[in-house]
């Protein structure tokens, strides 16, 4: 029996305390994206329906796809949730997210969809006429969509929770469904995972019967969803508990006087609750270089003011990880092949921008009314923290107007489903095809048949899907939107450098772009596991110690991240240093082996950079299937 | 690589166009995207450099809060309008230059 439907009756028999508008919505949701998923099954015939959807997506419905599957749970959920937490050192993540499509256009998605491929390694080959090159792109297609998909997981799996946080399976037959808690004793609720299991189980189902062109309707249509579930409750949010500035400023900077008096319980005043022990200060919350950037520092035991130019140093960081990032998504990339031509390709980015800038604008307004009026979520971490601040805030509207607040609930829990779900079958369709097309396709069966590639890729997307479940359900205790950061500083010093370069220096050798993709891409690679890793130790054992009541002793990489802050801090954002490295090795290595430059460069640099009116990549096809044709 | 059937000895295929192309379009390219350093970069110098000025209040926000959580985009939205119309009205005028560079 299908899991979801099990899911389904097993909380209609057993639960009372489900909000029915909550249910109702995510169901809807669900089924909206099944059902077009099958009905563009149907028009998936060929392998480049699969691939790259015929080429033949017009720019509105692509920019809203691309839209779509990029606005992840990161983006729905964990702005929010990190706003929140951090206060204004987390604004650059939209605002570097949204704007980080000006590299992708200034430099890359015009000249990358002329040059006409399926994926990157395809372009990792044309470029260099490399099949070595191709493995290695393949890899990192994997690393970054793997990194990526598991914040993704942490979507589900909270949303999940929380829609269902009131079920009770204890004492019916699912109570192999009741989550433990830290004592080990049953509770209410499904356990975090069976969320993932849930959601990567629908979405591996859609992307292995449709491919790329039954997921770019799903993607258009969601984008709107998510676009409609974020606006329309701040709105009415904003409308209830006053404006965006004046909700701000009940956040008191050190500039401001006199400080800050909040002690009211009445959210419907505009005036905020108590904050707990755990939430930061108002004044390190609401300026820059606060707790994001400078946790490394303070952990080090340094002063405010000595730890602000380190705090300097994470936020350009993060803002090379994540401008240069975006330019480096391989499952964003992909989508710019499904564009008819470069210029179209270029228009198309100009919508994503602006269909993404006006989204990212609302998720950090409900991290400010969650810090004014749900202080509560400080004090938990998790799937229960305030990754969930999006979908608890219009519960306050509920409790102060009744059923028009649950259906906002409905909306916004419908909006983080669209969310996840849009994202994860971008990636799955980007690394299912890294591996029917790139690798079976081209590396294990070169002669196989499109019948024979298109029967793999609905194949892969199991594999791939699964894996992403099992490393979904691994990293609860991590912030959401951190994840993502992680993946795009990743994809920052690998796939940057090299379409960047590749692009506009004709003297690369395969040999360079792959040394630096490489040399940037692991490195980064290695720091963000390592930090990843000691942050999840770290929080696990402060919580063993705080139920054991005693002092957290750090283990050997924490004590080691203390009293190097400096390093902490590249480590855990390298793109400052990883990309020029990755840039440097480049020239250095393709210098030296400057007599591999491909024999044909100028005509590939005339396909990558010539208008399409002049036929020269007609020419250039014809020229590498041979003059017979 | 090189194919008897097509005749690269022409304009188009010609070291000169390559170059002159590639030149133009980076040279637009570069001139847009420093115009988006300069204030990516600039704002948390700024916020470094002179914190009270970032942090007095306009509107409920403070200064440097407006700039990144609102104004940031509309300001990326106009460069890459800028591009887009300077780059196709560039492809058009390099449609014609090659046109006319043959002939010659």
């Amino acid at each position: 029996m299908n899991i979801t439907a099990l899911l389904f009756l097993a909380t209609a028999t057993a639960s009372k305390g489900i909000d029915p508008w909550i249910l109702g919505f995510s169901i809807v949701t669900v089924a909206i994206t099944i059902w077009m998923g099958f009905r563009s099954a149907k028009s998936s015939k060929s392998a480049s329906d699969f691939f790259v959807a015929g080429r033949s997506v017009s720019v509105g419905w692509n920019a809203s796809a691309i839209s779509g599957e990029y606005l992840s749970a990161a983006s729905f959920m964990g702005i929010a949730g990190m706003v929140m937490l951090s206060g204004y050192d987390a604004l650059w993540y939209p605002v570097c997210y949204a704007c980080g499509y000006l590299f992708l256009l200034l430099f890359i998605a015009g000249p990358l969809r002329r040059f006409g491929a399926y994926t990157i390694p395809d372009f990792a080959e044309g470029r260099y006429d490399s099949p070595v090159f191709r493995k290695i792109a393949v890899c990192f297609v994997l690393f970054i969509g793997f990194f990526y998909t598991m914040p993704q997981m942490k979507g589900a799996g909270t949303t999940l929770a929380y829609i269902f946080k009131e079920v009770d399976f204890r004492g019916t037959p699912f109570e192999f469904l009741a989550p433990l808690d830290q004592m080990g004793a049953m509770t209410a609720g499904i356990p975090y995972s069976f969320g993932v299991l849930v959601v990567g189980a629908v979405i591996t189902l859609n992307v292995a019967l449709g491919g790329m062109k039954g997921i770019t309707l799903v993607q258009a249509v969601q984008y709107w969803i998510k676009m409609f579930a974020i606006s329309v409750p701040i709105f009415v949010l904003l409308s209830v508990y006053g404006g965006y500035g004046k909700n701000l400023s009940l956040n008191k900077s050190a500039a401001d006087s006199p400080p800050a008096i909040v002690q009211t319980v009445d959210p419907g005043q505009t005036e905020r609750l108590a904050l707990p022990e755990k939430a930061p200060k108002d004044e390190a919350w609401i300026a820059p270089f606060g707790p994001l950037t400078s946790k490394a520092a303070k952990a080090s035991g340094l002063t405010p003011e000595e730890t602000k130019p380190y705090s300097l140093l994470y936020t350009f960081s993060l803002i090379v990880a994540i401008v240069c990032g975006t330019a480096g998504l391989p499952h964003i990339l992909v989508r710019f092949y499904t564009n008819p031509d470069g210029i179209a390709a270029k228009r198309t980015t100009m919508w994503v921008m602006i269909l993404i800038g006006v989204f990212y604008v609302f998720p950090p307004v409900f991290g400010v009314l969650g810090r004014n009026f749900l202080p509560e979520l400080y004090n938990a971490t998790g799937s229960k923290g305030p990754d969930k601040v999006v979908l608890e805030l219009p519960v306050l509207i509920r409790e102060k107007y009744g059923i028009f607040g649950s259906i906002l609930s409905g909306i916004t829990c419908a909006g983080a489903f669209a969310a996840f779900m849009s994202t994860f079958s971008g990636l799955l369709v980007s690394m299912t095809s890294a591996l029917a097309h790139d690798v079976y396709g081209r590396m294990i069966r070169p002669q196989s048949s499109p019948e024979q590639r298109m029967k793999m890729f609905k194949w892969c997307a199991i594999v791939v899907g699964s894996v992403s479940v099992l490393l979904g359900s691994q990293v609860e205790q991590l912030d959401i939107n951190f994840m993502v950061g992680q993946a795009f500083a990743i994809a920052a010093a690998s796939y940057f450098p090299l379409l960047f370069m590749s692009v506009w220096w004709r003297g690369m050798t395969m040999k360079g772009a792959a040394t630096g993709m490489l040399t940037g891409g692991l490195c980064s690679l290695v720091c963000v596991t390592l930090t990843s890793i000691s942050d999840i130790q770290a929080k696990t054992a402060k919580a063993a110690a705080e139920l054991s009541k005693i002092t957290w002793e750090p283990d050997a990489l924490n004590a080691f991240w203390i009293s190097h802050p400096l390093l902490r801090i590249l480590a855990e954002q390298p793109a400052l240093w990883a990309v020029p490295l990755a840039i440097v090795l480049m020239i250095v290595v393709s210098k030296a082996t400057r007599k591999t430059i491909p024999a044909d460069i100028r005509m590939k640099m005339l396909v990558l950079h010539a208008p399409e009116a002049l036929g020269l990549k007609q020419e250039y096809i014809q020229e590498q299937q041979g003059p017979a044709h | 690589m090189s194919d008897p059937t097509h005749d690269h000895s022409d304009f188009i295929h010609s070291e000169a166009f390559l170059h002159g192309l590639m030149k133009r379009q980076l040279k637009l390219s570069i001139a847009c995207a420093t115009a988006f350093i300069i204030l990516l970069f600039g704002l948390p110098l700024m916020n470094y450099l002179a914190p009270d000025f970032m942090g007095q209040r306009v509107g409920g926000f403070t200064l440097t809060w407006l700039i990144l959580g609102v104004l940031f985009f509309p300001y990326v939205w106009i460069i890459a309008r800028l591009f887009i119309t300077r780059s196709i009205a560039l492809e058009t005028a390099e449609v014609q230059n090659a046109a006319e560079g043959n002939k010659r």
